[in-house]
């Protein structure tokens, strides 16, 4: 059961880290809710290596990628937004997931909330791997992301290719995502990606504060959860949530308490 | 788009350039020609296709004619709107992302009038707005261009920091040697301002030396219907400068 924890932890420090870095982009470019909803998409993967027997999470990673490459590419054909996109292809593959998911609740509701129990020496080490890797190519794109915020038609003088750096982004999303499951269950992961970077960006001037606040509250956020579930023998998923909410509304109070002092 | 030009004078030829967004026409067999150094006004009512015109120039929208840059020259562009307030980003962040020199950013701040010691760590979110076009100005030097495409320099600022901000652009394209092509509503400093003014309503209305041409009978040739049609081979002329 130690062992347990410390992958767990291991698992949640690091994709708190990943999450809570590649959110800030995303509550910038105003995507908070395609973060969301875009984790719902692994449940029939999950389904899949459940009824197939080969490892859940990998299934989950394949259908957030194709999905993610679809998406992009529909938005390109079709003009249509993100939001709209991913906001059919959640509910299609929720829709799916429940229908094709085994008989089994306990099964649905680890990948529904997350359960640490089964969290590995293998999971750990996927996990700091992958979020190492999704930290690094985040930090390449980040300036390149930004500058396409700031004006697309700046970024595209300057020879960036947006929609391949979208689309790396999308990729990087479904990773972190996909290994994140574990922790928080399909339903809440989204959470990791969006609260802890709208927490950073309430006390934060500029960007380089703002993307290491919010990896640093999404990391704390999946620890105390994590900690939290181990001591009340309860689902980790929620208690990510709840630990994340707490530093939001502490966030808000001290900006609120320095802005009466001031 | 790219050619090497057998005139060092020459820093920019456009031929026959037309440009149709969803089979609409915005631009119609536009031709002109500058020359290196001169700062060129693009006037035109709402919808003439200035805009669309300087997204061509940068090659950002597809266009049929030829657009030919001197072989060397590195292109600078501010667009007219820039969506930053909603960023937290510092000024110092804010210029790296075009040029990463600390030295280089502080220089430029300095000339355009902005004390780099205070505004550097400033979120642009507590920027004025007079600061804040001057931000822009710098933004748009800061990674040395050869030309610089200025969409509306100084939209939403008041009128004596409006004439701040030209004499200003002014200085600066003067000491740097760059060519300037700024979008203006306003005729006076167009006139005051620019060397040369090109008229565009969707075709070529006149193209010449902005004092010679910006007076009240050529406003009315301004912002009165498209004459493309009716009048294309007398007003759709290409003077080169």
């Amino acid at each position: 059961m130690i062992e347990a924890l410390i992958f767990s932890l291991i698992v949640g420090a690091t994709v708190g880290l990943s999450a809570g870095y590649l959110g800030s982009i995303m509550v910038l470019e105003k995507m908070a809710l395609v973060g969301d909803a875009l984790s719902h998409v692994a449940l029939p993967g999950l389904a899949l290596g459940i009824l197939l027997n080969f490892n859940p999470l990998v299934g989950a990673f394949m259908f957030l990628f194709v999905s993610a490459v679809l998406i992009w590419h529909l938005s390109r054909v079709t003009k249509l937004s993100f939001e709209t996109l991913v906001g059919a292809a959640f509910t299609l593959a929720l829709a799916i997931g429940i229908l094709i998911f085994p008989d089994d609740l306990h099964a649905l509701e680890e990948a529904l909330f997350g359960d640490i129990t089964s969290v590995g020496l293998i999971e750990a080490i996927a996990a700091v791997v992958i979020s190492i890797v999704v930290i690094s190519l985040t930090r390449v794109i980040y300036r390149k992301i930004v500058l396409g915020l700031v004006s697309e038609e700046l970024a595209v003088s300057k020879g960036i290719n947006i929609a391949r750096t979208n689309l790396l982004y999308l990729l990087l999303v479904s990773l972190t995502v996909a290994i994140g499951i574990q922790i928080t269950g399909t339903l809440l992961v989204g959470f990791l990606v969006v609260t802890p970077a709208a927490a950073a960006r309430i006390i934060s001037a500029n960007l380089s504060r703002y993307c290491k606040l919010s990896a640093i509250f999404g990391a704390i956020s999946a620890i105390s959860g994590i900690l939290l579930s181990s001591y009340f023998n309860i689902l980790p998923g929620p208690l990510v949530v709840i630990a994340g909410i707490a530093i939001f509304v502490a966030v808000m109070i001290i900006r609120w308490r320095t802005k009466f002092t001031s | 788009m790219v050619t090497d030009d057998k005139n060092d004078h020459c820093i920019l030829k456009v031929s026959n350039l037309t440009v149709e967004i969803s089979n609409q026409p915005i631009i119609n067999n536009l031709n002109f020609e500058i020359k290196r150094g001169v700062t060129l006004a693009i006037v035109g009512p709402n919808g003439a296709g200035k805009t669309t015109l300087f997204r061509a120039l940068l090659n950002l929208v597809p266009y049929s004619g030829k657009v030919e840059w001197n072989g060397k020259t590195k292109i600078g562009y501010v667009p007219q709107v820039l969506s930053v307030r909603d960023i937290p980003i510092s000024v110092r962040e804010f210029l790296s992302l075009k040029n990463e020199s600390e030295s280089d950013i502080k220089a430029v701040l300095a000339s355009v009038g902005l004390d780099s010691e205070e505004v550097i760590d400033k979120s642009l979110a507590t920027l004025s707005g007079g600061q804040m076009r001057r931000l822009l100005i710098a933004w748009a030097i800061v990674d040395k261009p050869d030309v610089l495409l200025f969409d509306e320099p100084t939209s939403g600022v008041d009128l004596d920091s409006e004439e701040a901000i030209y004499g200003m652009l002014r200085k600066l394209t003067a000491k740097n040697k760059i060519t300037l092509l700024l979008i203006s509503h306003d005729l006076h400093i167009v006139r005051e301002y620019s060397d040369y003014a090109l008229a565009l309503n969707k075709c070529l209305i006149f193209f010449g030396e902005s004092k010679k041409v910006m007076n009240p009978a050529t406003q009315k040739l301004i912002y009165g219907e498209p004459i493309c049609k009716e009048y294309g081979e007398i007003h759709d002329r290409s003077i080169n400068i």
